[in-house]
């Protein structure tokens, strides 16, 4: 696993409080992980924090799985 | 209109001398204080360095890690006395109709802890809004009885009341209301709050309201003693279960006590200083008891406001004076504050389960940390100073005044057919 994944992986579990071995490339925030639509505000703005990008409203609303995060981040992360 | 009658049937508390209720009584009837060097944060540059803080709490005992991380203290502490509550209640939800099952909750300022942190997050930063998105829902203060309701499923009037210091009584008063005009059949009420933080203690401390006993904590809340210098902040919850009789009876409910009756007034007179001939608080207590249809006469306990601010005390024994005249000298008073600290708007919710259980169990707690009698009281008042006492209390009175000039009174009973 990349170090991006990695640490997506690791704010998913302390923020939604789930189980790490939920958190696969497929799993949906809100369908599978049990994240409303405030939740998934507060882990776009830990995924900026922590890795020092803005992403900006309408590239936050393509992100709704792990996977997905994670290719955004891979890409726009230096 | 016929009024229903309102018994108390479930009780819960988390406070700085007790985890439950059971912990708390005890605490009360041995005169512990709960006063301590502040934990909670770094208190070193403040005025006041100690507080009654609510003791070995762990939250995710009571809600799961996320939840923890969502809401505040004052919302973590309010679902563990209302759980506690619950369960002594025996309520089972499922069995009842939850469309008449309400919940009223009082607390002073909500989510201070929240506002605190978000805000000084915000001030560290370059200006850009980085405010986390559960900050509002996390801080507001209805957000607490919304979390009882969305724990328990319960569909019934949910709404908080704020008057400061007054806001669990007032939250009493409301539910009382509901359920003899024939509203709802069960209200979860009471108050919890969580202000021992930066904002808090420095906010208090800025108005010269609290105690700076330093070098001893566990005397710094002596109401009524003359060396008093100021309340001591608390922390924490309590939950009352009110239902109409009717209710409590058709499914066989464990009766703690009746309420019969609630006062309220204004003092209309400062921001934060009581009437100096305390007129809004005596206002307060005629009103209850012409509510609860009782006399004077039968008022045996008045578990009183008596914060240990040295006008607050006075003023409030003089209303007592002045309403009840002679009998005053037959009552018995105390502030359970010596030993819990101010619980502020959860203040009302706890000091009406002492009563509660001062009815109860017989036993009248006691003002503890009394050194030095104040020459501005009447020393025929008695303030069941240091030792409980015991005696056959069927009325107790709970006052409690807010800043803002909000004051309120309820009274509870002995349950009899």
């Amino acid at each position: 696993m990349s170090d991006i994944a990695s640490r997506v992986k690791a704010i998913i579990v302390e923020k939604l409080g789930v189980d790490e071995s939920e958190v696969t490339p497929e799993a949906s925030f809100t369908n599978d992980l049990g994240a409303d639509s405030l939740d998934t505000v507060e882990l776009i703005m830990e995924f900026e924090k922590e890795f020092n990008v803005a992403i900006p409203d309408d590239q936050a609303e393509t992100i709704s799985t792990v996977g997905q995060a994670v290719a955004y981040l891979e890409k726009n992360v230096n | 209109m016929e009024l229903k009658r309102v018994v108390v049937t479930g009780l819960g508390a988390l406070t700085p001398i007790g985890n439950t209720v059971s912990e708390y009584w005890n605490g009360l009837i041995n005169g512990v204080s709960g006063a301590a060097p502040i934990t909670h944060f770094d208190a070193e540059k403040f005025k006041t360095r100690f507080a009654c803080e609510v003791k070995n709490f762990d939250p995710t005992q009571f809600m799961d890690r996320k939840d923890v991380r969502k809401l505040d203290p004052f919302v973590h502490y309010a679902l563990a006395s209302t759980e506690e509550a619950v369960r002594d209640a025996g309520l089972d939800f499922e069995k009842l109709d939850t469309n008449r099952i309400g919940v009223i909750w009082g607390s002073g300022i909500g989510g201070l802890k929240t506002f605190l942190d978000e805000v000084s997050n915000f001030a560290k930063g370059d200006g850009t809004p980085r405010y986390n998105p559960f900050f509002i829902p996390k801080m507001i203060l209805d957000i607490c009885p919304g979390h009882i309701s969305m724990r328990y499923g319960l569909h019934g009037l949910n709404f908080s009341t704020v008057s400061a210091c007054a806001s669990s009584t007032h939250a009493l008063i409301d539910s009382l209301n509901y359920i003899r005009t024939g509203y709802a059949d069960i209200i979860i009420s009471g108050g919890s709050e969580a202000i021992i933080n930066e904002a808090g203690i420095g906010g208090f401390n800025a108005m010269h309201a609290l105690s700076t006993r330093n070098d001893d904590p566990a005397t710094a809340s002596r109401p009524f003693d003359n060396d008093r210098d100021g309340f001591v902040a608390g922390e924490g919850s309590g939950t009352i279960i009110l239902e109409s009789l009717e209710h409590a009876k058709a499914r066989g409910a464990k009766i703690y006590a009746e309420l019969i009756g609630g006062g309220m007034s204004a003092d209309a007179h400062h921001i934060t200083a009581s009437h100096p001939e305390g007129l809004g608080a005596r206002l307060a207590m005629t009103n209850a008891i012409k509510d609860a249809k009782i006399s004077n006469e039968n008022i045996d306990y008045i578990n009183v406001h008596g914060t240990s601010t040295p006008v607050g005390d006075i003023s409030e024994s003089k209303a007592i004076l002045d309403h009840f005249g002679e009998h005053a000298y037959d009552l018995n008073i105390s502030s359970t504050k010596s030993m819990t600290g101010h619980l502020l708007g959860a203040a009302g919710a706890v000091e009406s389960i002492a009563s509660i259980l001062a009815i109860r169990n017989g036993i009248v707690p006691p003002t503890i940390n009394h050194f030095t009698d104040d020459p501005n009281l009447d020393s025929k008042l008695n303030f069941t100073f240091n030792k409980p006492q015991n005696k056959t209390v069927n009325y107790a009175l709970s006052n409690t005044f807010g800043f803002g000039g909000h004051n309120a009174s309820v009274i509870f009973t002995k349950y009899e057919e």
